[in-house]
């Protein structure tokens, strides 16, 4: 199926029961997914979730052991990399250094012998802005302009799916935010279908329209990144994605539109529909900014909960808002991002205060909150690696 | 002149992918080369070791046997030249480190701001790789020779006995295989010493270090592979070279080294069974050195 | 970077610092860094690097000059200078210094050739693929490099004489090749390894089939260390004496020219072509490194 023709529109992308086991360990459980044509989906994932994995299969740079991978409807398992109508932007962009800016561009469209290659080359710089640099090697560029001409070097070939490779990582905060805004700008000019692979939220969050959350070699959650932040499904995505107060305790309560857990001793509710589980042991959740901090009990209401009274045991100043820890008894810390909409701090370090939110903020999740504590989202990325390391050390210890 | 057979580190393997035919394809002829002509050799080498006398007495006929015999006559008589070969590599390989380690340190750590100083010094040291080796060793013979300007103006100074000579004694010899493998010393010192990060020297006289402690505490350990594989690059071929001992060199008929006779033996006698012997023997006592020596230093993972 | 391959690279002026993973280059670095001395006095390290690399010249100097002796046999003693054996240099003992120099181009030529396509193929499976007897065939690359010569050579020469081949070009060929091998492995191995994997995904990606992707991304990426183990591989064969000596018969190589020569004295023609062969190196590298120093400045600013 050599690829003559450039695609009109973006394909749509479908994954259909992927596994992919490497010696040693298993890279993709079981994953299904279904991309629509003309999409920017992101694949969210802490390093080692299989994420990358994902992505070169779908580029054809690894073979799944079992399942089958189809673009536009056609099933494209058992075709080479440079036979998919797919292009890459690497990771660390993979620019030929041997090769002038346009030659790098040029490239796909020589291999396919696609006339005009060198002002088609041109108008894909033109579209990045590079078009001045085009007799430049790569290395003679900034890290965003290398970027930019990676870009150009995939969507020059106006593949029917574009993949991205957390592009965005080697550039400072600022160049990133530009580069975001311009992939998106992009995206909307040509129509294509993006899948973008990234371990930042904020990237996903603000770039894609759909964005999965994967975790251990399978998908956790996918929707919208509004809908994914407002109800997290599991404790995973409720810490990968922002942060969350989790609180883990039995079911004592039901009407129909609320369920009502004690959790240490408190009384908290969560609305019905806002929750994966009705029954027994679960936990649920909220977002800290859903979290007021209040100077005295305040006065008990239906559509509230009320944890207090606590103690700040932490306050640090982040300009726009100031986070407090806050240590309540029987639960643990919570932690409360207030809006510095006021003058001076809402609460000092070791006042008593209490907290209170919405019921209708709350949500509930399908699995309980790991025991080691709130901030899973550290430990899973943070334990990998060492788990990898251990791993690794005994490896060799051995031979 | 394999100064990085011990220097490199292993490369990571990247994404090996598992189509072996493709692997067999681009490793069959050279390993298929070295197999014929490396591995059967020296099988050959251990066969003709172990032959005995044409039983007609032809000179440089022998046929094939275990004749372990051959192994005791070469060491009975041949004793000094092997004790001699590994003594006068030992001491050359400890002179050729401490000429080289200053002048590795100047270029790889001194020198860093001057990447063009530093290059064209680099190219000093290995300059002489592009002149014969035979040529350069003669070159010494005639500056050192008894009636050269040098030796004549020590005479004169009453620094040397008026009879003294300096060609053909062990100093010439050692004197001539330390300046030969002065290169094989520098390069890898230098390649360890280039990627020294000096953050690690500031850091140990942060921590109260006299210079001459964080020398020896913290540079001196970083730089070891350079170290290890240096004095092993200098060592191996020192131990069986037989230029420099050769009596038309700088070698005289006491200094002769394990090299020469191997030479003599094989190619002047045709005593193919004793030269086997003794090249058996030679590669043997290196693999055992270094074993233990790339052992003893920690520092396996170089091989 | 290992020292051989450093060698390698200077020897062919080749230390192209082309980067190889089309990354961001990396700012500053430690090249910036300010070094610390530690102790050794401001001046007495940049005197002791001086003084030792006019040591390490001197022979070649000697050389150098005495092309210009008025000998008229061997060449020991200046006699008076002059140009005639630079621009008679095949007129000597009827030719023999110019036809053993020949041979001796010939021969690293050939075995350089071979050596480097072996040892690529070699180079590039053992970094990207993954097969069975990897540590084998690991040890059987790194043997040749740390056996003495004199092993080599008269292994292959008890070959050779088991299996009755007659000495000749080709047997000097065959040895040289082998040894070479080995070397030009390690050499590429560090450029393989260094090569991102990603360039050659990317090439895949961009529709190229794999032949396409190996001759426009692979192999030009290679071709600095591929050109670096070349030359290096010729020095070696060209410098190459101890294994000559055992395989060559009555073929004459430059080297073993002045071998023989030794005893009776050399001519000033081996000084001419020594110290030519010697100027034509040095200026090719000093070149590079003078381009590359500029190279370096240029994109420094650009950066």
């Amino acid at each position: 199926m050599a690829v003559r023709e450039f695609a009109e529109r973006g394909a749509d992308l479908q994954l259909v029961g992927i596994q992919k086991r490497f010696p040693g360990f298993t890279a993709i459980e079981s994953l299904d997914l279904t991309i629509p044509a003309g999409s920017f989906f992101a694949l969210l994932g802490p390093s080692g979730c299989g994420k990358t994995t994902t992505l070169r299969l779908v580029a054809g740079l690894e073979e799944p052991t079992e399942g089958r991978i189809l673009i536009g409807g056609a099933d494209v398992t058992a075709t080479k990399a440079h036979q998919r109508p797919v292009n890459t932007v690497f990771q660390s962009y993979a620019l030929f250094p041997h090769m002038t800016v346009i030659e790098n561009v040029a490239f796909g469209l020589r291999r396919r012998r696609i006339g005009d290659a060198t002002s088609r080359a041109h108008e894909a710089l033109k579209l990045v802005e590079l078009d001045h640099l085009a007799q430049r090697r790569p290395q003679q560029l900034s890290g965003g302009q290398q970027q930019r001409v990676a870009l150009a070097r995939a969507i020059v070939n106006r593949p029917a799916l574009l993949l991205l490779d957390e592009p965005l990582g080697a550039l400072d905060l600022k160049l990133r935010r530009q580069m975001q805004l311009e992939l998106k700008g992009i995206q909307e000019e040509v129509g294509l279908t993006f899948l973008h692979v990234t371990h930042d939220q904020e990237e996903a969050m603000t770039m894609a329209d759909t964005v999965a959350v994967m975790n251990r070699g399978a998908i956790e959650q996918m929707g919208a990144p509004a809908e994914l932040y407002d109800l997290p499904r599991t404790a995973f995505v409720a810490n990968f994605l922002g942060q969350s107060n989790l609180l883990t305790g039995e079911v004592v309560g039901t009407t129909p539109t609320s369920i009502a857990i004690d959790a240490g001793g408190h009384r908290v509710v969560v609305p019905v529909d806002r929750a994966q589980v009705h029954r027994g042991r679960i936990t649920v959740g909220v977002r800290p900014e859903k979290v007021s901090l209040h100077r005295e009990a305040p006065a008990e209401a239906s559509d509230r909960n009320v944890l207090g009274p606590g103690r700040v045991i932490d306050v640090s100043f982040s300009g726009v808002s100031t986070q407090y820890l806050v240590e309540v008894a029987g639960i643990g810390t919570l932690l409360v991002f207030a809006q510095n909409i006021g003058i001076g701090p809402v609460a000092a370090l070791g006042d008593e205060v209490w907290i209170g939110w919405s019921v209708e903020h709350g949500f509930g999740l399908a699995d309980l909150a790991p025991d080691e504590g709130r901030f899973a989202a550290d430990d899973s990325t943070s334990s990998l690696a060492v788990q990898a390391r251990e791993e690794l050390v005994a490896e060799l210890g051995e031979s | 002149m394999a100064f990085a057979a011990f220097a490199t580190t292993e490369a990571q393997p990247q994404a090996p992918r598992r189509r072996s035919r493709i692997a067999l394809f681009l490793l069959l002829p050279g390993i298929a080369y070295l197999i014929l002509f490396f591995l059967a050799p020296l099988v050959s080498l251990l066969l003709t070791s172990l032959q005995q006398p044409n039983e007609f007495g032809d000179i440089g006929v022998y046929d094939y046997g275990f004749n372990w015999q051959n192994y005791v006559d070469v060491v009975s008589v041949y004793w000094e030249h092997i004790v001699r070969s590994f003594g006068y590599a030992l001491v050359a390989t400890v002179l050729a480190l401490a000429f080289s380690y200053p002048l590795a340190y100047f270029i790889g750590v001194t020198a860093r701001r001057w990447p063009l100083l530093q290059g064209l010094m680099l190219v000093l040291v290995i300059a002489p790789f592009f002149i014969s080796f035979l040529l350069r060793t003669l070159a010494w013979k005639q500056i050192l020779s008894d009636e050269s300007f040098i030796i004549t103006s020590l005479k004169a100074l009453s620094l040397l006995a008026p009879d003294a000579h300096f060609t053909g004694t062990p100093f010439a010899v050692i004197f001539g295989l330390t300046y030969n493998f002065i290169p094989f010393m520098t390069l890898p010192l230098y390649t360890t010493l280039e990627r020294l990060d000096l953050r690690y020297l500031e850091a140990g006289s942060d921590l109260y270090a006299s210079p001459f402690t964080v020398f020896r505490k913290v540079t001196v350990p970083l730089s070891m592979p350079g170290i290890v594989a240096g004095t092993l690059l200098t060592f191996i071929p020192a131990a069986g070279d037989y230029i420099n001992a050769s009596r038309d060199f700088l070698g005289g008929p006491d200094t002769q080294m394990m090299g020469n006779v191997i030479e003599a033996n094989f190619l002047v006698t045709l005593n193919y069974p004793a030269a086997a012997a003794l090249s058996i023997i030679l590669m043997a006592a290196i693999l055992v050195i270094v074993g233990v020596y790339v052992k003893r230093s920690g520092t396996e993972d170089l091989l | 970077m290992s020292g051989e391959v450093q060698a390698g690279a200077v020897l062919g002026g080749l230390a192209e610092e082309q980067q190889l993973d089309g990354g961001p280059r990396r700012a500053g670095g430690r090249r910036g860094a300010r070094p610390r001395r530690i102790g050794l006095g401001d001046w007495l390290l940049p005197a002791y690097a001086v003084i030792a690399l006019v040591f390490l010249l001197i022979p070649i100097v000697y050389t150098f000059v005495f092309s210009f002796n008025d000998s008229i046999k061997s060449n020991i003693s200046w006699r008076g200078f002059t140009f005639d054996k630079w621009l008679n240099v095949c007129n000597v003992e009827g030719g023999a210094v110019c036809e053993a120099f020949g041979n001796s181009i010939v021969i690293g030529l050939v075995s350089t050739l071979i050596a480097t396509t072996l040892g690529t193929m070699i180079a590039i499976a053992i970094v990207r693929y993954r097969f069975r007897a990897r540590s084998a065939i690991s040890l059987l690359l790194f043997l040749p490099m740390a056996t003495p010569e004199v092993v080599l050579g008269a292994g292959l020469a008890a070959q050779f004489l088991a299996v009755g081949v007659p000495k000749d070009m080709l047997t000097i060929i065959l040895a040289h090749t082998m040894f070479c091998i080995s070397f030009v492995v390690v050499t590429v191995k560090a450029r393989v390894a260094s090569l991102d994997p990603a360039l050659e995904e990317a090439g895949r990606d961009l529709y190229g089939s794999p032949s396409q992707v190996f001759w426009r991304v692979t192999f030009p990426l290679l071709t600095p260390g591929i050109l670096a183990a070349a030359l290096l591989s010729f020095a070696l064969s060209f410098d190459d004496f101890i294994i000559t000596n055992f395989n060559s018969g009555s073929v004459s190589t430059f080297p073993k020219y002045v071998y023989i020569s030794a005893s009776r004295g050399i001519p000033a023609e081996a000084n001419v072509i020594a110290s030519a062969v010697f100027l034509f190196a040095i200026v090719l590298v000093i070149a590079a490194q003078v381009s590359r120093a500029a190279r370096a400045k240029r994109l420094a600013k650009l950066g």
